[in-house]
């Protein structure tokens, strides 16, 4: 290996070796202070910025939020979910997000503690909930509609979770429970092989298909006003 | 749980596989041989070699170094503290947020210049655009590069022998950043795009809700969604073990980890380098054996603590069952577990997968609410944190720590056998083995002196969100993942106050500092000794029995130091009564 050529490493010489060693340290000094600039400009606006613009180019519906669009209007994002209380619609999972729940510019969960009592207060609330929704459905509820998620933004529920919420549909919609279990079927995710990703059902999508058949059928209530 | 375990099977698979020829490509761009990256990259290295004044063939002994890597770190970190505080008056910035509090950037900056990424702030609501890509994203990258370069000289010390000579820092900072972590970044974001990542400049957006509802007395006609530039912060985030999301909620939140194949892929970066290290040591050193062997050690460590965390997360919490609810997993319908802070798409089973590789790794970044864990999958990600970052553990340095170990471990078989022990040919002499227990030992002290005063104090306690044992979990946790450098977090804690800003921080800079510098040290004085052939009473550092010594060894520190601590908070819990729960 080569010898490095300044000799700040090198316990020879007594006087003006102080003054070596300084320019040494101050070499070093300058050439790190350098690098260190250099790397910010390449690490810290290079990168992004052409990332920024190569995903403006190939994937600008998903670079922009994967948003979806309804009479020109941006309705949401398919990846970012939203609340839903009307029993016509599918409810999405509980979101633990303030001031209110899917709140997108401030993603939060519970953190909540499995034996903190009041996690049990609040799963015991959601089931009530449900279940006074729907006096007639008397299963057990499945987990992820009376618990939280990590983001307070999950835009999916599982096919149990969609299967459980049919009859109060069906009811409070008026529709045909088949045609439901159809319309769950259409905006189910598989994961890949089976076995990466869960099987989701996407809540906006679902709630959006129901909004659009409501509208059919009053067309002159219009069936949600702003 | 047959499709949690072929997720867990696959990724250490598909990681390995991808890891031998990361291993052998940084091997080649390390040594400066001229291949076809260098043909490509090679006139920008050289331009910056030029730019710098320097050249590979100056190298430096361990003390220069160590001091490049200090000042480096340094101008990163007052960089990073001056961008944060006057961020308000800076371009970028369509949400307006007004610069960083003090006590934050401090804790900020000292949190992501050494790799841990700690987040006492809330990501996607108080960082500009531009701190996040001049500010977080450059050190997301110089960090990680930073421990690569921390373990180089190292790897040098026991192939080379009779020299002061470790390497140039500024060359292998170069070619850590330019040949492995933009390449293998600019690869990642472009998966991560495809899949839903979203990469913009542009402010928020404006949704109108099909069904407005009220909440707080206020009638909510429009879902504000926060974007911006984060495929490009999210890879490098996930291959360099940073793990500080952009968004608050982390890799839960749906535009940082969109899908179930982004999730399995997240999960792989995290360690992919890590284990590509441990090949690129096998080659260096001409030691493949042994780099099998630690390989072999840290998924001996790893899996079965990944097992216990995934079984107690699918089987669900048992309080629930009283509620009419069902936990049941069903491959066909999902949605079973400990769905408590945990997203759908993922689901509970990789979800445990994903934490015991954020805590074994240094990445700490979390697709779930960890606070929200049955207590001893909890305890799993503290105990992975507290065995020193060694499996797998952060880029470089995390291999680094294991090498210590491995020392130990020497050193230990060699009193028992009654030689002088010897590692990789070098000779273990007693400056050594202290410079190795140094760096063992700094860690434990912090992590149990800060838990103590932070129990103690009014201060610590005020930070506390659940009550009983957990609440103990939460500040042991807080003072454990910052000095190891892991930055995940039970979120419940506050933690952006003066106390624990500062007691994080300076968990963070010893456990980063004097975990490295004292192993920099060794490094100086292994490259001094001459190398041994080895003989017939050579501990050979790759049979069954080493590697159990070494995993015996890694296990003994880490549970001596850390069993008590750990009785009081994750062990204390898991072994309350339901009854007693529900009766609270």
């Amino acid at each position: 290996m080569n010898k490095p050529l300044e000799n700040a490493s090198r316990p020879n010489a007594q006087d003006g070796d102080h003054q070596g060693v300084r320019a040494a340290v101050m070499g070093d000094l300058k050439s790190t202070l350098l690098l260190f600039l250099l790397l910010v400009v390449i690490t810290g606006l290079i990168y992004p910025l052409t990332m920024t613009g190569v995903g403006q180019l190939l994937f600008p519906h998903q670079a922009n939020g994967s948003l979806i669009k309804e009479h020109g209007r941006v309705v949401g994002s398919a990846l970012i979910g939203q609340y839903f209380r009307e029993p016509e619609y599918f409810w999405s999972r509980p979101s633990a997000t303030s001031p209110m729940p899917y709140n997108a510019a401030g993603s939060s969960a519970s953190n909540l503690g499995p034996n903190n009592p009041v996690l049990a207060q609040h799963v015991a609330a959601r089931v009530k909930a449900l279940k006074a929704a729907d006096p007639a459905e008397k299963g057990r509820v499945p987990v992820d509609l009376v618990t939280s998620s990590a983001s307070g933004l999950d835009p999916d529920i599982s096919i149990a979770a969609a299967r459980y919420q049919i009859p109060r549909i069906a009811k409070a919609g008026g529709l045909d429970p088949t045609v439901l279990q159809h319309l769950v079927q259409e905006n189910t995710h598989y994961p890949l092989l089976g076995y990466i990703g869960e099987p989701v059902v996407n809540v906006l999508k679902l709630n959006l298909a129901l909004h659009a058949r409501y509208a059919q059928k009053h067309p002159e209530a219009n069936h949600v006003t702003h | 749980m047959i499709p949690t375990l072929l997720l867990t099977a696959t990724v250490l698979v598909v990681t390995i596989v991808l890891a031998i020829p990361l291993g052998a490509y940084m091997h080649r761009v390390y040594a400066g041989e001229m291949f076809w990256a260098s043909r490509l990259l090679g006139p920008v290295e050289r331009l910056t070699y030029r730019l710098i004044g320097t050249s590979p063939e100056r190298e430096m002994d361990w003390k220069r170094y160590a001091l490049a890597i200090l000042l480096f770190n340094l101008a990163g970190g007052l960089f990073l503290y001056v961008l944060l505080l006057l961020q308000g008056h800076l371009p970028f910035n369509p949400m307006h947020f007004s610069g960083v509090a003090p006590g934050s950037a401090f804790n900020t900056a000292v949190s992501f210049i050494t790799n841990t990424n700690w987040q006492d702030y809330s990501g996607g609501s108080t960082m500009s655009y531009l701190s996040q890509m001049l500010g977080l994203t450059v050190q997301n990258f110089l960090s990680a590069a930073t421990g690569i370069v921390i373990l180089l000289p190292i790897i040098r010390a026991l192939v080379r022998h009779n020299t002061k000579d470790l390497g140039n820092f500024w060359v292998d900072m170069t070619r850590t950043v330019l040949y492995v972590l933009i390449p293998l970044s600019v690869i990642f974001s472009l998966i991560l795009m495809q899949q839903g990542v979203v990469q913009t400049l542009s402010g928020a957006i404006h949704a109108d809700l099909i069904a407005p509802f009220t909440s707080g007395g206020k009638t909510i006609l429009q879902q504000v969604i926060h974007i911006g530039p984060v495929a490009s912060q999210e890879s490098i985030m996930m291959l360099g073990n940073n793990g500080g999301g952009f968004f608050n909620m982390n890799d839960a939140h749906p535009f940082e980890n969109p899908t179930g194949l982004t999730n399995f892929l997240e999960t792989i970066a995290m360690i992919l380098i890590p284990v590509g290290l441990v090949f690129l040591f096998g080659q260096m050193t001409k030691a493949r054996k042994t780099a099998w062997a630690i390989l072999v050690s840290m998924l001996i460590l790893f899996i079965p603590l990944t097992l216990v965390s995934q079984h107690f997360e699918l089987a669900g919490n048992p309080i629930f069952h009283q509620l009419d609810v069902t936990q049941t997993n069903h491959a066909a319908l999902a949605g079973g577990g400990n769905m408590e802070g945990v997203e759908d798409r993922i689901g509970a089973g990789a979800s445990a997968l994903f934490a015991t590789v954020a805590t074994a790794t240094s990445t700490g970044a979390a697709n779930c609410a960890y606070d929200s864990f049955i207590p001893l999958s909890g305890g799993i990600n503290l105990f992975l944190m507290q065995l020193g970052e060694v499996v797998f553990g952060g880029v470089g340095s995390g291999l680094a720590s294991f090498l210590a170990f491995m020392i130990f471990a020497v050193f230990l078989g060699g009193l028992m056998v009654g030689r002088t022990p010897e590692f990789l040919g070098k000779k273990i002499g007693s400056f050594e083995i202290k410079m190795t227990s140094l760096s063992i030992l700094i860690m434990p002290l912090f992590v149990l002196i800060g838990t103590a005063i932070a129990a103690t104090t009014v201060a610590g306690r005020a930070g506390v969100f659940n009550p009983g044992p957990h609440g103990f979990s939460e500040m042991l946790y807080a003072v454990t993942s910052p000095a190891n450098n892991n930055g995940s977090a039970f979120g419940g804690l506050s933690s952006d106050t003066r106390f624990y800003n500062l007691l994080t921080g300076i968990c963070i800079l010893f456990g980063r500092y004097w975990v490295y510098l004292p192993l920099l040290a060794l490094a100086g004085a292994l490259a001094e000794k001459k190398k041994t052939p080895a003989g017939s009473g050579t501990l050979s550092t790759h049979t069954p029995i080493f590697i159990g010594l070494t995993v015996g060894v890694i296990l003994l520190v880490g549970a001596l130091n850390f069993f008590p601590a750990l009785a009081l908070g994750p062990i204390a819990e898991q072994l309350a009564p339901v009854s007693h729960v529900m009766t609270h």
